[in-house]
């Protein structure tokens, strides 16, 4: 176990900086150069050529990207083009934001899923799990802003029941103010991540059942309600851990997507507006701060696996 | 992930679980049982039925329906038009026939699904194949390049991108190749692997094949399966791509039409009523994306027969 830690945390440093190398390159494809997008096309020669003294631009690669990491560790992400502020000063103001939209989210779709897949699983075949797999199916195959565009149709448009604009207060306790603005954005992230959940849970605690220690647990007398609560629920939940660790990439896809048809100021809003203002910094600070989360959040999942159930054994050959 | 690898289950790049191919004693693969299980599954057929429909619809429709779509001639006064007996879906904002549009605009989204499909298949299988072969130092290093681009949101990176290249359909096609090869080099490298210590591989060996025949005549028709399976799906994750990309305005510029910007360009006019602006082309989307993603799921039910037979 000891050893397999330490392979899969060197692994993960190791794509940590792969990941710091490739917003590196990126930062080199920007068309154009540096000097020019921030001093703009009429800036002279001489100018440019002072920038790029200035900011370490006329130094070797290997250099500039040393001072890069020496950067991006201490915090400096640069400044945006477009909006004149520190990256990291407007990442800050946005991140919990996001860690409200995803993270109520997630633990909704959990809610819904978990107990969704086991009565699934349960009911294998009936017409109960036939039409609730249908249903996932069918929101497995939806396009993220499909889903947002047709809830708003729906919802804001033909019935006017929810707000089609997400609150647009300045700090997350403002806009909790107006819960009924924020039911769509949270609703569509909820179920998209129901579909991909509660698919693997049915799976899982299918796997679950066919178990000998279930045979066990029933043979003993132990009502149905326990057997599916300890036994059932706590055994299948296991590569759940494993899935919601995953899901973090598709969760900022899904976050780009709905915050840009809801306008919720988050940092996915952040990124779009970045993207369609040719906003190096922002994209290449979000990119990093993505491309990390990611990675640490696999490594978090791999590790938690390890610990909860402890007949994992990590073969080394 | 090299030899100490540990996976509780195997989620492909797009998160669908598949099942492994060949099986723990690697028998040749039975083609006549696997066609036959998926001609004989509903989901196959529907699947099929509704991708060739669209097909006809997309590229058979424009001959026998004319209308207008390029950018000469065109008639602002016959804009936002309801539909009727001459237009039998409207017309848009700038006076397109909107049944027409859909035509043009599903020749793009289905040549990219399908070209996007191959590309990736055959670029993530010779990598995943030279990792999975190479072993040691280069696997390694080669997977950690996999893993360091899977860190990144294939959104994220799309959008980056189309800032560095202006997006037309075969840029397009070419940035998601770039992107979504990886998950396929992460299944290919993984049966390589597993298939390296078969019995029927090593006894090849011990006859002195060579390793380019080792490949192509044990191993690629053993990892097949797992192939066919994420190529189906990708079709359909590919659609998904360029419409999320046009429906948040930066695809391919107009004229060029596809299903997302019909989508959001009829997204305004929704609060004016305008339901043709929207409905159809979403339907038509989310139909063809639900199809493509049956075919997979029955072709991943056709090998699960086969392996259940053993």
């Amino acid at each position: 176990m000891t050893w397999y830690l330490v392979r899969r945390i060197g692994q993960a440093i190791v794509v940590v900086i792969g990941v710091l190398v490739l917003t590196f390159i990126l930062i080199h494809m920007e068309p154009g150069s540096v000097a020019r997008s921030i001093l703009g096309i009429r800036a002279t020669a001489s100018r440019m050529a002072i920038f790029n003294a200035t900011y370490g631009l006329d130094q070797p690669l290997y250099k500039q990207f040393i001072d890069y990491v020496n950067q991006v560790v201490h915090g400096n992400l640069g400044t945006s083009y477009y909006l004149q502020q520190p990256v990291s000063t407007l990442f800050a103001q946005r991140l919990p934001r996001d860690l409200f939209l995803l993270g109520s989210s997630t633990v909704l779709a959990l809610l819904i899923s978990l107990p969704m897949g086991i009565y699934q699983a349960v009911r294998r075949g009936g017409a109960g799990d036939n039409t609730l797999s249908a249903v996932t199916f069918t929101l497995y195959c939806m396009p993220a802003f499909w889903f947002a565009v047709m809830l708003v149709a729906v919802f804001a448009i033909q019935i006017h029941l929810f707000s089609p604009l997400a609150p647009t207060g300045t700090s997350l306790g403002s806009m909790l103010t107006q819960p009924r603005a924020l039911v769509l954005p949270i609703l569509t992230l909820t179920l998209i991540q129901v579909a991909g959940f509660s698919r693997y849970m049915r799976s899982s605690a299918i796997d679950t059942l066919a178990q000998d220690y279930l045979r066990v647990a029933r043979a003993k007398g132990l009502p149905e309600r326990l057997v599916l609560f300890r036994h059932v629920l706590r055994n299948s939940l296991l590569p759940i851990v494993t899935i919601v660790g995953l899901s973090l990439p598709g969760l900022v896809t899904g976050a780009i997507v709905v915050e840009e048809v809801f306008n919720y100021q988050g940092m996915g809003l952040l990124f779009y507006t970045a993207a369609t203002h040719h906003d190096f910094p922002i994209l290449l600070g979000s990119t990093l701060i993505v491309g990390v989360a990611t990675v640490v959040g696999n490594l978090a999942a791999d590790i938690a696996y390890g610990i909860l159930d402890p007949r994992v054994r990590y073969v080394s050959d | 992930m090299s030899a100490t690898d540990f996976t509780p289950i195997v989620p492909s790049a797009a998160g669908r679980a598949v099942p492994e191919a060949g099986g723990p004693a690697g028998e040749p693969v039975s083609g006549w049982l696997i066609l036959r299980a998926f001609t004989g599954n509903w989901q196959a057929r529907t699947g099929v039925a509704v991708v060739l429909a669209l097909v006809l619809f997309c590229f058979l429709g424009p001959v026998l329906y004319h209308t207008n779509q390029g950018t000469a001639g065109l008639d602002l006064n016959l804009k936002d038009l309801t539909p009727g007996t001459r237009h039998p879906l409207g017309t848009d904002d700038t006076g397109y026939d909107v049944l027409g549009r859909l035509m043009v605009g599903g020749q793009s989204s289905l040549e990219l699904g399908f070209a996007v499909a191959i590309a990736t298949t055959l670029v993530g299988t010779i990598y995943g194949a030279i990792a999975g072969i190479a072993g040691g130092i280069v696997d390694g290093f080669m997977m950690r390049i996999v893993d360091t681009m899977l860190a990144i949101p294939w959104l994220v990176a799309l959008l980056i991108m189309v800032n560095i290249f202006t997006p037309d359909l075969l840029t397009i096609i070419l940035l998601l190749t770039l992107l979504s090869w990886l998950g396929v080099a992460r299944l290919v490298r993984g049966e390589v692997i597993s298939l390296r210590t078969r019995d029927f591989v090593l006894a090849a060996r011990t006859m002195g094949s060579s390793t380019s025949r080792i490949m192509w005549r044990h191993m690629v028709p053993n990892a097949i399966g797992v192939i066919v399976v994420n190529a189906t799906f990708s079709v359909a994750d590919a659609i998904i791509a360029l419409s999320t990309l046009s429906f948040l305005g930066l695809g391919i510029p107009p004229p060029h039409a596809d299903w997302g910007q019909m989508l959001t360009s009829g997204l305004d006019d929704l609060y004016n009523g305008y339901w043709w602006l929207v409905y159809p082309s979403a339907v038509l989307l989310i139909i063809t994306i639900i199809a493509f993603s049956l075919i997979g799921d029955a072709v991943r039910d056709s090998l699960d027969v086969r392996l259940q037979r053993r």
